[in-house]
């Protein structure tokens, strides 16, 4: 304040605007005090902020973006990947010396840098070949002399392949498609035109919808046992309802890994259950039921798995349901059943919403039991992403896998909150 | 009432149990005649809400039947009874809109649209909430969803409405309004109401009759009028409003009139209603707007007091005093011009009719 005098002039209250004792206007007073409120919460939410940034939201970016990235060609073979802009991949014939001399010379880098492998191993994701033509002309680019075209050659046929051209030139591009192409089963026609792979060439929208569908069932199986054993539990006097809930608890304090080996104990072919009907007689020795490594295993295990999750938003959503709704349903005429579909289970759609979104995005995401009981037709799109980022190392393809997985989950989010709303959702 | 015509709703010796070792509800018999509004009242834990819900068929009666319109109806399910019901928390189903809540009993009975719509908008009408159909309950404040409640129990013409504490959530302010409003209802519509509360203003407000109930038994069933002017046993007097206890032994009775000792050099004279024998204990009850201040000679009871402690109330003046050894006994002396001014520790006298005295019995002691 620079005109503080004037600010303790009582005459100036009516004309100026209010003030608090000491002079300052009430107004900026007010913005200091709820700025100094903003910095507070902030820096209380800053060092979770920043652990989720670092250890999360990063990492998560930059391996999504993998998805898209493909930097290697271009950083590998630069002389070739300009000289191949004047190529007409169209024309049906492969590059002409131009080419094949750049070629030379990146291979002449590459194969001091060990650079050469690197792009093999990407181009091979792509067609299959590439990782052996590359390993093989690195190796004996350096005795070579001109003419290159004729010379590389006749180190590998395959250069004279126009295919393997074709898959080169797209593949220079810095951002590619492809990964993504690859999720959702396409694949590129010789003239460069992006279609669907043939019914019997399809993996992974098979496995989407496999996934997806499973999920489905088992969110459903989760929501038909878990509404009777949360209406007890709502109903029942705390102490034995309390009881109740350790029990319904219990799966969440033990080991995944240990309920999961005992579902293998107990559903493989030589297994209790199995045992027990065979021994009672029901079934013949010879025709024991495969429950497990399968995709019944997988959905009798994470329907187990994932129980509480919906067992909790139901239970908490009905303990709020006053018993006298239904004595004044039942009271205004309706009989037991009206009563239920009419006053009782629409009050407990937001617990249903929640829990059914809880185990479903839960399920689709799920690891751990379809690779250890899921065997050929039980496991699940997760599955595959781990294959490919342990085992065949493609990590392209598992960050569009992931993605396509995310942009999913996100679309059946936002579908429940238009139909639903995510405000009606109660977790407890 | 005419008594002729057949009870609306009877209830014959119904007893109730919950854990099979104590009776909540003794033994309870309860004639009620179409148009009655009739008042369950007692202390909590008395029964009445478990009458109530045996009526409703919530609880089924362990022994006794229960009739409605001569039909026993202990085996018949709520839906059927055909009873509308007010709730403590109104149960309002949250997830419709008031129009929608009034109109579910009517759906359930399958009643055409046209008819569901009229019936809903005359009901709405009536508790003049005409606007408020397309609202939420949550909506409402606690006075109107308290009317939908009210709405909703009436929309389909039950034979009777039962009310469980309807106003309890209420502010004072509000509940003695709504208590003219539902008492305005159920005369302009001659509707039969079976009402439960504990509170005694509430009860004597709305009823014609009322049941004063205490530890599972019907103490008094009987007029507001009765109950306050002639209690039948210390219980009831004391529930129902104010009133002066002096504890005395029984030295005469000649037929309505009996002679009380109370430890006194004279006798109290009262009005014989419920004792036992001469030289049994009783309590006698005297309400406290019926003691006199230097009264008549013709008093029969007359007896020194100390004023101990006045209150000032506006309309009169609440006065403790210290009478035959009772330090807690209260007068209340009417705020007029005329009256004399008293003080603290002033000696008065004061004396009462034999008429305005009850001796009762003397279990509680």
């Amino acid at each position: 304040m620079t005109d503080t005098a004037s600010h303790h002039n009582p005459r100036d209250l009516g004309l100026k605007p209010l003030q608090t004792v000491d002079g300052t206007p009430l107004k900026v007073s007010l913005a200091r005090a709820k700025r100094r409120a903003r910095i507070r919460a902030v820096l209380l939410v800053m060092p979770l902020f920043l652990f989720i940034l670092v250890t999360f939201f990063i990492p998560v970016f930059s391996m999504l973006m993998r998805s898209v990235e493909n930097p290697v060609v271009v950083e590998v073979l630069p002389s070739t990947v300009e000289q191949l802009a004047n190529w007409d991949e169209t024309s049906g014939e492969i590059p002409d010396d131009d080419v094949f001399n750049a070629l030379a010379a990146d291979f002449k880098v590459a194969a001091v840098d060990k650079t050469a492998g690197k792009v093999g191993r990407r181009l091979n994701y792509e067609k299959s070949g590439f990782s052996s033509m590359f390993r093989k002309t690195a190796r004996k680019i350096k005795k070579l002399e001109p003419p290159f075209k004729e010379g590389i050659i006749d180190i590998d046929k395959k250069w004279a392949d126009v295919d393997y051209w074709r898959v080169l030139k797209r593949e220079s591009r810095e951002y590619t498609d492809s990964y993504f192409l690859t999720a959702l089963d396409f694949t590129y026609t010789d003239d460069g035109e992006r279609v669907l792979k043939g019914d019997d060439k399809r993996i992974y929208i098979d496995l989407f919808a496999r996934t997806f569908w499973m999920s489905l069932l088992i969110t459903g199986i989760c929501l038909v046992l878990a509404y009777p054993v949360a209406y007890l539990l709502s109903t029942l006097p705390v102490r034995s309802s309390n009881l109740l809930m350790i029990l319904v608890l219990l799966p969440f304090w033990t080991s995944l890994l240990v309920r999961t080996s005992a579902w293998i104990a107990l559903l493989q072919q030589e297994g209790v259950i199995n045992s027990l009907l065979v021994g009672a007689g029901v079934l013949d020795d010879a025709n024991r039921l495969a429950m497990i490594h399968n995709q019944t295993g997988t959905i009798i295990a994470m329907v187990h798995v994932l129980l509480p999750f919906m067992v909790l938003p139901l239970y908490s959503v009905m303990k709020t349901i006053h018993p006298s709704y239904m004595r004044a349903a039942r009271s205004l005429g309706a009989n037991p059943y009206t009563a239920f579909v009419r006053v009782y289970m629409p009050n407990t759609v937001p617990g249903i919403g929640a829990g059914a979104i809880l185990v479903f995005i839960i399920a689709i995401g799920y690891y751990i039991t379809p690779a250890l009981v899921g065997g050929q037709s039980g496991t699940m799109i997760s599955n595959f992403i781990a294959y490919h980022l342990e085992t065949s190392l493609n990590w392209g393809l598992a960050a569009a896998l992931g993605a396509v997985l995310l942009v999913v989950v996100l679309i059946l989010y936002f579908v429940y909150d238009r139909i639903v709303g995510v405000d009606n959702m109660k977790l407890g | 009432m005419t008594n002729t015509a057949e009870p609306l709703v009877r209830f014959v010796d119904v007893q109730k149990s919950y854990d099979g070792v104590t009776l909540v509800v003794k033994k309870f018999n309860l004639d009620m005649q179409r148009g009655e509004f009739l008042t369950m009242l007692g202390p909590s834990g008395s029964g009445k809400t478990t009458c109530l819900m045996m009526l409703a068929g919530f609880e089924p009666a362990t022994h006794g039947e229960i009739f409605l319109k001569d039909q026993p109806i202990n085996n018949v399910p709520p839906h059927k009874r055909g009873i509308g019901m007010v709730f403590q928390n109104y149960a309002l189903f949250p997830h419709m809109t008031v129009a929608e809540n009034l109109a579910f009993p009517l759906q359930v009975r399958n009643m055409d649209k046209s008819e569901v719509n009229s019936r809903v908008t005359k009901a709405l009408d009536m508790v003049q909430l005409g606007q408020f159909g397309g609202r939420r309950p949550a909506q409402l404040s606690g006075g109107q969803q308290q009317r939908v409640a009210v709405a909703r129990a009436l929309v389909f013409d039950p034979d009777v409405v039962l009310m469980d504490e309807p106003l309890g959530a209420l502010d004072k302010n509000l509940r003695e309004q709504m208590q003219y409003e539902i008492k305005h209802i159920h005369e302009n519509l001659g509707i039969t109401v079976l009402y439960v509360t504990h509170d005694q203003s509430e009860a004597l407000t709305m009823s014609n009759r009322i049941a004063v109930f205490d530890d599972g038994i019907v103490q008094q069933l009987a007029s507001p009028s009765v109950l306050y002017e002639k209690p039948d046993n210390a219980f009831v007097a004391r529930f129902i409003g104010e009133n002066n206890v002096l504890k005395g032994t029984i030295k005469e009775v000649n037929g309505q009139a009996c002679v009380v000792d109370v430890g006194e050099e004279r006798p109290v004279h009262a009005t014989a209603v419920n004792i036992g024998g001469v030289n049994t204990l009783t309590n006698l009850s005297l309400r406290p707007e019926r003691v006199t201040l230097n009264p008549p000679e013709h008093f029969p009871n007359q007896f020194d007091g100390k004023v101990e402690e006045l209150i000032y109330l506006g309309d009169h003046i609440r006065t403790r005093m210290n009478v035959c050894g009772h330090s807690e006994f209260i007068v209340k002396i009417p705020n007029s011009s005329d009256q004399g001014q008293l003080r603290e520790g002033d000696a008065v006298r004061v004396g009462w009719k034999m008429e305005d005295c009850r001796a009762l019995d003397c279990n509680d002691s």
